[in-house]
């Protein structure tokens, strides 16, 4: 744990870097979403900013750019101390971001997009050819050359991406974020977007790199900073730091300790026996998974491993029917499943905890009551009405055996903690009588004893026979549930582990293999 | 990152007392400055007095924010109602009346107020399931959806009475504006009726439940297996159908149907009583009586103008500073702006 | 080949399309549909409805709607007439008065929208209560302008032709073909078109309306743009409501009743998409065109009710509004 605050020391460090951030802190409503935090960024680098969910990346950025204000702690920039306030503030002292879902205009000219906001004007009106010729000339400096006159839709989301940081650097450029550029790429477009990447480095621009994939921290960035539930774990040389040792540093767990949790793990009932309950062969979609394979056997926990982005929740939505496959076919209990839709998972005797509860899960204004009646009540369409001693009888059931810490069952669930919210979503679908539950992340955000009491519940569902896909990014907790665990990288799956092979070491190991040419 | 809930240790005061404190203050200003005003005087076995008046009067728009009310759970709205009440009442009287003028006169229906009242009524609902279906299947914003009607539906209407006023001499229909039920005016039995119809749908079937999540989260009713497009349709059909009912309720009133003025504005009104009776514009919980209870309340502001002599446009600017008083108190930004000045003070 | 005009001008040219064929269409139909009179009236006749009409393009480019440009027609024109007729004053400053009236009621409304995050159509709603209201409060009835300067206004086109020393016959027919108020109207829409793409704040408009949540990441100003749009609107519906005095020599509190409507249709109609972020406000003007001729034709033919105008336009409305969502759609599709 030594290296945990201090961070390995530099080998060359010039006088004043680039960018400082010194123990930063920011503090949202009972999260400490930023601990005391520092970070530095050298003018002419490419610095990969890494961490799972809720470590702290996006939260760092928009406290650099003025999006929130910081609870402590100093930002300089070259030396001196500065206070963004606000994006345009950010962005005047020479700090500007690319975000992931492009945040450009899509309906309007890739020129105009460039020009925004500080149009150059004559006599009350807007220059439109000196913006072309500037579009064109601040592209031609990343190597494009387009018509800058078509809408920025009809190009591909390289190509935004390009215009977007073409945009960044025409405004100011001295330091700039890249959040998440490459997850909508090709390959040969991540190829085209980090040599301008490289070529910008190279003439002194700092480049903050966030990204999950790991693959490209190595092709492309000259030093990593990684963070957890809001702490730096420390800042690394990339060529000093073997991947292995990276992954472990984002999930918190040292590579050495892989056995300490098998112990506490059961012993799985042999299932190849009998026939799996679900039969998944080439199940694919174009840009969220590549086609894999998979069987779930009634009584196992079946595990997904991978990092954030890896294309866990993708596989879990596709199996739901939430999003449709474009390859591959699913045979449920022995039949083929033709034509997938939530509806008839729903049927089939299939259950969804979304990752992504607040969104997804919880309908906020309505009792704990109806929220988990919900998915029942839907399945058995409104003319089979439950009635309200039913109702309440089931919700009552489900806050006993779940433990749900509350008054009464009619309290708007948005009043609910966030571990009682996460098992009200659990009662919901327990409530329709699954065969198959898919936990996407369910112990994310919830206090430990909650967490626990989940993972007992688990293990308890999986004795009763029912089958359970289990994704979870502490692989503790994968390892401590599963018997078998699929492993994802990159959005593709790279292996299948089972028996002596589940333990956080190989897993670890799984992932960080680079890929097989 | 989730968000953490807001976690409040008082209990949360029905929305619905506030509309209720409202009417109680109007009506108790009446009580205390107009003559007369709580009189109920019984003549003939009926019931008669300002205070009858006003729910009597407030029937149409009663029958409108009750379908409005359902719209608006599921985070939609319905700009419509008031044509479809211009066509309803003009397909009903039309068929009773059977004017040369009007195309109408080519379906002889006998006279019957019975098929004519169950033909203006089907095509309100059909109206409404186009709404439904513009919004559901399309995926057109609701206010553009039925704004389209909103647009064409009066023309439909004049279309069909050809400009005229068609007036009517129909017992049966003359009887649902003017006549009495059990003592009351026919108009608030068919509201009452209606009201415990749809409570009870909505109430003791899984319908409301339904309507609230879709409204309250479409993405995780989706989740959870809802078929959110045939709620919006059902909802925007029941509002349809209502509307072409106040439609009937309000030719009746008059004995005729005036394509050019009924219904006019009453989207306005129907929107208003929604709002005021604590459904919020963005979905989810719903008040049927709260609606109610908004729509009787404007109508009670309305009466007290007229009684106190300033002319009757003088509630519009009433109205639009009620909107505007309403929608900022359900706004989340102004609550914890005004939270944020009081703790500062104290 | 359609696509990529489509993706270009979005309906636009679907637009120009169904104008034109209705204008040929009419004129073929009815005698002297193609006159030159007829062709002028389309531009005089629609001006109040044309100068609302481009206000709430911009409303609308910005993912807006303003439900309260009718009854500001009509609140405006009462209180010009009233002004004039009543308190004396001259009709000038009488209008003036009442664009900063408008001005500033927009401004407002667009104040609450973004500042309390509130969906503009009730505010909007709210709007038009009040100004309909107030209305009424000025004057419960219509009033007619005696005031010597409205027809010094209407002749001035042909007083203008006869200093420039062209014959009477010439001054005569310039008085009769050069209305004031399709002046008006033309005058505000190029101001519109100008502002819409030669200036900071019509780009503004269009970016708020593509992507509010872009808008605010590039650093433009979301909040002050949108109550600049709503001031326009006001502004707009308000010279609209001089223009209607001087169309018909009155101020009426129920002038301009459900014109909003109109005017919305006029807007999709002429390929400005709902959702906002893209449109023209030339599109606007063959909206107003697709109207004016319409209306024309069903009075040219007489047999027809004049309801059919309505039928019509929400028949169109329903048309375009379709289009635009497969638009949308495609180009959805075209951008993954």
């Amino acid at each position: 744990m030594a290296d945990q605050l201090t961070g390995q020391p530099v080998a060359h460090p010039p006088p004043t870097p680039l960018l400082e951030m010194r123990s930063v802190t920011k503090t949202f409503p009972g999260v400490a979403a930023l601990d005391r935090v520092d970070f530095t960024l050298r003018a002419g680098e490419i610095h990969a900013l890494m961490g799972e969910n809720g470590a702290g990346k996006s939260t760092l950025i928009k406290v650099l750019t003025g999006i929130h204000a910081r609870d402590g702690g100093d930002i300089l920039l070259a030396g001196k101390p500065v206070e963004p306030h606000s994006t345009i503030q950010a962005q005047k002292l020479g700090i500007s971001t690319v975000y992931q879902e492009i945040n450009l205009i899509p309906e309007l000219s890739v020129a105009e997009n460039v020009f925004l906001g500080r149009q150059p004007m004559k006599l009350g009106a807007i220059r439109w050819r000196s913006i072309r010729r500037g579009a064109e000339a601040a592209l031609a400096r990343l190597d494009l050359s387009i018509d800058v006159t078509r809408p920025l839709i009809s190009y591909s989301m390289a190509i935004q991406q390009m215009v977007a940081i073409a945009r960044a650097l025409d405004v100011s450029a001295r330091i700039l974020i890249l959040d998440e550029p490459t997850s909508s790429l090709d390959e040969n477009e991540v190829t085209q977007l980090f040599r301008v990447m490289r070529r910008l480095k190279d003439g002194g621009l700092g480049i903050v790199f966030i990204t999950h994939f790991i693959d490209q921290v190595y092709d492309v960035a000259d030093r990593i900073t990684v963070l957890r539930n809001g702490r730096l774990v420390g800042a690394y040389e990339t060529a000093e730091l073997p991947r292995i040792e990276l992954i472990a540093k984002m999930i918190g767990r040292s590579v050495s300790d892989e056995s300490a949790a098998e112990a506490h793990r059961e012993t799985e009932a042999d299932s190849t026996a009998k026939q799996p309950f679900v039969q998944v062969r080439g199940l694919g979609r174009r840009g969220a998974i590549a086609p894999f394979d998979l069987d779930i056997f009634p009584g196992e926990v079946v595990g997904m491993a991978g990092l954030l982005g890896s294309g866990r929740t993708e596989a879990a939505r596709l199996i739901f029917g939430l999003d449709r496959a474009d390859a591959g076919t699913m045979r449920i209990g022995g039949e083929p499943a033709k034509r997938t839709s939530v509806r008839r998972a729903i049927a089939r005797g299939f259950g969804f905890l979304p990752e992504d509860r607040g969104r997804q899960g919880l309908v906020p204004d309505l009792s704990l009551r109806e929220n988990i009646i919900l998915a029942l009540q839907a399945k058995r369409g409104w003319l089979r009405t439950l009635s309200r001693a039913r109702q309440t009888e089931i919700a009552e059931r489900f806050i006993k055996t779940l433990n749900i810490d509350t008054t009464d069952t009619d309290k708007p669930i948005r009043l609910l903690s966030g571990g009682n919210q996460q098992k009200a979503i659990l009662a919901r679908w327990l409530a329709t009588e699954p065969a198959l539950l898919i936990l996407d992340e369910p112990t994310r955000g919830i206090d430990v004893g909650a967490k626990a009491e989940i993972q007992r519940l688990i293990a308890r569902l999986r004795r009763d026979g029912m089958a359970i896909l289990f994704i979870s990014s502490e692989l503790e907790e994968v390892v401590q549930s599963s018997g078998r665990v699929m492993v994802l990288r990159d959005r593709v799956k790279v292996a299948e582990l089972c028996g002596e092979d589940v333990n956080e070491g190989r897993i670890m190991h799984t992932i960080a293999e680079a890929h097989v040419a | 990152m989730s968000k953490t809930p807001v976690t409040s240790s008082r209990a949360p005061v029905p929305r619905i007392v506030w509309p209720i404190i409202a009417l109680a203050l109007v009506l108790g200003f009446n009580l205390l400055f107009t003559h007369g005003f709580c009189q109920i005087e019984v003549r003939d076995g009926r019931l008669y007095g300002s205070l009858i008046d006003i729910i009597d009067r407030a029937g149409p728009v009663m029958l409108v924010s009750i379908g409005m009310t359902l719209v608006i759970a599921t985070a939609g709205i319905d700009l419509s109602v008031g044509a479809v009440m211009a066509i309803a009442g003009a397909v009903a009287a039309g068929l009773v009346a059977q004017p040369d003028y009007s195309v109408l006169s080519n379906f002889d229906v006998g006279g019957s107020f019975v098929i004519a009242a169950v033909a203006a009524l089907l095509i309100s609902a059909i109206a409404g399931a186009g709404n439904g279906t513009l919004v559901a299947i399309c995926g057109v914003q609701p206010i553009v959806a039925t704004l389209i009607l909103m647009v064409a539906g009066r023309g439909v209407a004049q279309l069909l009475t050809s400009g005229q006023i068609i007036t009517f001499e129909n017992e049966s229909f003359a009887y649902l504006g003017n006549g009495f039920l059990l003592a009351l005016p026919v108009t608030v039995s068919i509201v009452l009726v209606v009201f415990i119809i749809v409570s009870l749908l909505t109430r003791k079937t899984a319908l409301g439940l339904f309507v609230e999540a879709v409204g309250g989260n479409p993405v995780a009713s989706r989740h959870a297996g809802l078929r959110s497009g045939a709620v919006k349709i059902a909802v925007y059909t029941v509002c349809g159908l209502l509307a072409g009912l106040a439609g009937l309720i309000a030719a009746a009133d008059i004995k005729a149907a005036d394509a050019n003025n009924a219904g006019l504005y009453i989207e306005l009104d129907a929107i208003l009583a929604v709002v005021i009776g604590g459904t919020a514009l963005t979905g989810g919980r719903f008040s049927l009586a709260g609606s109610i209870i908004g729509a009787l309340l404007i109508q009670a502001l309305t009466t007290t103008i007229l009684s106190r002599g300033v002319p009757v446009e003088y509630t519009l600017v009433v109205k639009g500073a009620v909107v505007i008083a309403v929608c900022l108190l359900q706004a989340e930004r102004f609550r914890s702006m005004f939270l944020h000045v009081v703790r500062r003070r104290t | 080949m359609i696509a990529r005009l489509m993706r270009q001008y979005g309906t636009l040219a679907a637009t120009a399309v169904v104008c034109a064929l209705l204008y040929v269409i009419a004129g073929v139909r009815y005698e002297y549909f193609f006159s030159w009179r007829v062709f002028f009236a389309f531009f005089s006749d629609n001006a109040f409805l044309g100068i609302a009409a481009v206000g709430m393009t911009f409303v609308i480019l910005s993912g807006g709607i303003d439900l309260s440009v009718g009854a500001m027609i009509g609140c405006a024109s009462i209180i010009i007439a009233t002004l004039v007729e009543v308190a004396g004053w001259h009709p000038a400053m009488a209008v003036l008065c009442v664009l900063v009236l408008g001005t500033l009621f927009g401004a407002s409304m667009g104040g609450l929208i973004h500042r309390f995050a509130l969906p503009p159509f009730i505010v909007t709603l709210a709007g038009m209560f009040l100004a309909r209201g107030v209305g009424f409060v000025v004057h419960q009835e219509s009033i007619s302008i005696e005031h010597q300067f409205y027809p010094a206004i209407l002749d001035l086109p042909a007083g203008l032709a006869r200093a420039a020393h062209l014959s009477d016959d010439a001054a005569q027919l310039v008085g009769l073909f050069v209305q004031p108020t399709a002046v008006v109207f033309l005058l505000v829409l190029a101001v519109g078109i100008y502002l819409a793409h030669m200036t900071r704040f019509g780009r503004n408009t269009y970016a708020v309306g593509g992507s509010e949540d872009s808008a605010l990441l590039m650093g433009l100003p979301v909040g002050r743009t949108k109550v600049q749009v709503y001031a326009l609107s006001g502004f707009c519906s308000a010279l609209a409501g001089a223009v209607y005095t001087l169309y018909t020599f009155s101020g009426n509190p129920t002038a301009g009743t459900m014109l909003e409507l109109d005017a919305i249709a006029a807007v999709v109609i002429g390929g400005t998409l709902l959702t906002g972020g893209v449109g023209y406000v030339a599109g606007t003007l063959l909206g107003v065109l697709i109207f004016g001729i319409i209306q024309t034709a069903i009075n040219f033919d007489g047999s027809l009710s004049s309801w059919w105008t309505r039928i019509a336009i929400g028949f169109l409305l329903l048309i375009f509004i379709l289009l635009q969502r497969l638009l949308q759609r495609t180009l959805g599709n075209a951008s993954t």
